[in-house]
């Protein structure tokens, strides 16, 4: 169904933080692909490593020992410039999405273009600019709210202009840090149809850090489970058409009460 | 009332040039504040440990320049200015003269202020800046300023009170201004109507300042 080509490569990763101290590795001896249109999924209880893995990826973090490959470039051999232009090319959305409080909806999600249009990265007109931006946000759902600021927004809202953020300069690769973890569940819906579409209509391979399984098990091909630092185990994940949506509330609550 | 009137009709021109004396002062101040103290306060932010153009020489300079020059009780920094004013200015007297180190306080108080204010911006916002590949300028023009621009206004409302209050003290080198005019023709000469005439001015002006920049401040605040 997808190419097989690899998009990121960890090879033998190893992090400490504290070189030479005595403590457990925050990552160890990790290697792992992931594959170009793929939505990966990355499990683990807190503190199993799941977002320094991610932080590798966009080198915000750099490895102890190993190599992170993004398109087959090694991240951590990249000078400041170059740095910068692979982290335009990747989306990221963190897990308190972090938006500019004092700018509207509109241009919080402009943002990415406007870093981009003085290095020649993003070659657009205000006007082309500006239809990148409505198209994100009824790609998001969320042309209604285009000049509320963010103070006015819901959590699953903030979230969404955080993805519309993340993926209006069209990035290939997109890393999202427990993107649903302060959501209820229909909220969490609305955030997993757009991860989807962007799998689907604008080709974004994703990588996204969950505790929540049912949001694996709906959203993910594959999901790699961490613990305290070590791959245990990488899951393929196979699904019928009703796994394809998210258990409502009340089934959920039945399920967890009830059994 | 009628002593109002004859203080006013006295005194009224004179006070009018303190006024605008003092003025001068603040307006200059305050121009080194934003100009000179609010790059330094970025710099100094931006240069800390884990910030996002960290560089320790940088960081302990200017923090050095802050520390000493607010380390120094005003009046003793104006006296200890002569001979630097003298060969910059030309003189050392006057208000021209006089506002010469009111600048250097006013680049470090706001400079600390600035660093304050961009201290309360939420961590999340660097790293973000950092995730999108923004550059250093890019970072600040684009996306720490506009999150800081009400906290801004706001210190720069309360530098520009302390430096009124500062302002006082530059009659000593005949800077001039209210305060002075109060010390010199109310409090010296036992006009003390005069004197609480000045002080009801001054209160009034600090008000102002207040409301305007408070004003100013929630209007710029979004969160």
């Amino acid at each position: 169904m997808f190419p097989s080509s690899t998009i990121v490569e960890f090879r033998s990763i190893t992090k400490r933080f504290r070189p030479g101290i005595d403590e457990p590795a925050a990552l160890e001896d990790i290697t792992l692909s992931i594959r170009t249109g793929e939505i990966f999924g990355i499990v683990g209880e807190s503190g199993a490593g799941k977002s320094t893995l991610l932080e590798l990826v966009n080198g915000l973090t750099a490895p102890t020992s190993g190599t992170v490959t993004v398109d087959g470039t090694d991240v951590d051999a990249l000078d400041t410039r170059g740095m910068r232009a692979l982290r335009r090319g990747i989306g990221t959305v963190f897990q308190g999405v972090h938006l500019l409080s004092n700018s509207t909806v509109r241009d919080n999600i402009r943002l990415p273009l406007r870093l981009g249009s003085r290095d020649g990265s993003v070659a657009m007109t205000r006007r082309e600019q500006k239809e990148a931006v409505d198209r994100m946000l009824s790609f998001v759902g969320l042309t209604h709210r285009a000049d509320h600021y963010p103070a006015q927004l819901s959590g699953g809202e903030r979230q969404r202009v955080g993805l519309a953020r993340a993926l209006v300069t069209r990035p290939p690769l997109l890393l999202c840090d427990e993107p649903t973890s302060s959501l209820d569940a229909s909220t969490t819906g609305d955030v997993l149809r757009v991860l989807s579409d962007a799998r689907e209509k604008l080709g974004t391979t994703v990588i996204v850090i969950t505790h929540d399984l049912d949001v694996v098990k709906v959203l993910c091909d594959r999901a790699a489970l961490l613990e305290r630092g070590r791959l245990r185990e990488v899951f393929p994940i196979t699904r019928t058409e009703a796994d394809r949506t998210l258990p409502s509330y009340y089934d959920q609550v039945k399920r967890e009460l009830m059994s | 009332m009628s002593w109002l009137t004859d203080l006013f009709a006295e005194y009224g021109a004179a006070i009018a040039k303190s006024m605008a004396e003092t003025g001068y002062m603040m307006l200059a101040s305050l121009l080194a504040a934003v100009l000179i103290g609010l790059p330094l306060g970025m710099t100094v932010y931006l240069t800390e440990r884990g910030g996002i153009a960290e560089n320790r020489a940088v960081n302990m300079i200017a923090n050095l320049y802050i520390n000493v020059v607010r380390s120094f009780p005003f009046l003793l920094l104006v006296v200890f200015f002569i001979p630097f004013t003298r060969a910059v200015i030309g003189t050392s007297f006057g208000t021209t003269a006089a506002t010469f180190p009111l600048c250097f306080v006013a680049v470090a108080i706001y400079a600390r202020l600035t660093e304050q204010i961009l201290r309360e911006i939420p961590t999340g916002i660097p790293l973000v800046a950092r995730a999108l590949g923004a550059t250093v300028p890019q970072a600040v023009f684009r996306m720490l300023l506009p999150e800081a621009r009400s906290g801004l206004v706001y210190a720069l409302t309360s530098a520009a009170i302390s430096l009124l209050s500062y302002s006082t003290v530059l009659g000593v080198v005949g800077g001039g201004g209210i305060g002075d005019f109060a010390m010199r023709y109310g409090y010296q000469v036992y006009n003390d109507n005069l004197m609480y005439l000045v002080i009801v001015i001054i209160i009034m002006c600090v008000l102002a300042i207040q409301a305007i920049g408070h004003r100013t401040s929630v209007r710029l605040d979004h969160r």
